[in-house]
């Protein structure tokens, strides 16, 4: 796997990763859509996810909880706005109530996975377009655990700055 | 100077509301490579002295900029610390998904036949 870019842009608040494998599409599109093999990339080591439901139908959804070191649950639900199978996926991206029930008052991230069969396998392009600051910081809390101390620190040191 | 104690959200909140003023942009920009005055700033913009102020204000809120006296006048400087700040929240995204795609791979490694793990 090469990751072939990654672009950041900050005042959009978009986040455009790209990354090519040697597998084909058809297979690159089940690592997506078999919520089994989804669990094992998707959380890190320290907060593996689970999806409960997984319908990869345009309208369908899903319902998932990502497990922290502390036995600590942080649910979350897609909603799949377009599907063409094998080489578009775009999904709504929210945080769950502890029942599971979508958090109205948090914002959703768009993503958008687009997979291009190439001469050696599959480039896969993933977009991130977050509304707000806070949900971009809450997500990467709960998906990154290990950077968090680091992450206190960089903010610390913003407020220093101000 | 005022104690306060913002939370961290609202000073990241701060930034990145500052920054999303294209006019906002282009003065930090313009305010990192070299201080001026906000009347030498306001004379780059087709708005009032005064709109070019309220913009300078709210830069100088979020931390982006802040005015040094210079004789009789006070300079408009650009803090790179916090505009390099506002963009570590990405790079802690970037990391996650550098991290998936580390584990993508390993998976897509593997043998393909049979449903289950």
């Amino acid at each position: 796997m090469t990751i072939v870019s990654s672009t950041q842009d900050p005042e959009a608040l978009t986040f455009v990763v790209v990354a090519e494998f040697t597998a084909p599409p058809s297979r690159v599109w089940q690592v997506w859509a078999d919520p089994r093999q989804l669990e094992r990339w998707w959380g890190p080591p320290t907060w593996p996810a689970t999806f409960e439901q997984h319908d990869v139908v345009e309208g369908g959804g899903s319902r998932y909880f990502m497990t922290g070191p502390e036995g600590e649950k942080a649910r979350g639900w897609w909603r799949f706005l377009n599907l063409e199978e094998p080489r578009l996926i775009e999904f709504e991206d929210g945080f769950s109530d502890e029942s599971g029930a979508p958090n109205a008052e948090m914002p959703t991230i768009v993503g958008r996975v687009e997979l291009e069969e190439t001469a050696s396998g599959t480039r896969m392009t993933v977009t991130s377009k977050f509304a707000t600051v806070e949900q971009m910081q809450q997500l990467v809390q709960m998906g990154m655990v290990e950077g968090m101390t680091q992450a206190m620190e960089q903010i610390d040191g913003l407020l220093a700055a101000a | 100077m005022v104690v306060r104690q913002p939370s961290r959200d609202d000073e990241v909140d701060a930034v990145f509301a500052a920054l999303a003023d294209r006019t906002r942009r282009d003065i930090v920009a313009r305010v990192l490579k070299q201080e001026a005055s906000v009347s030498v700033l306001a004379d780059s913009y087709a708005m009032s002295f005064a709109a070019v102020q309220r913009h300078v204000a709210v830069l100088e809120r979020a931390g982006l900029v802040h005015k040094q006296r210079s004789g009789r006048e006070r300079l408009v400087r650009g803090d790179v610390d916090t505009i390099r700040a506002a963009a570590r929240l990405l790079d802690q995204y970037e990391e996650i998904w550098r991290g998936r795609l580390d584990r993508l791979d390993d998976l897509l490694a593997e043998p393909t036949e049979g449903p289950g793990q």
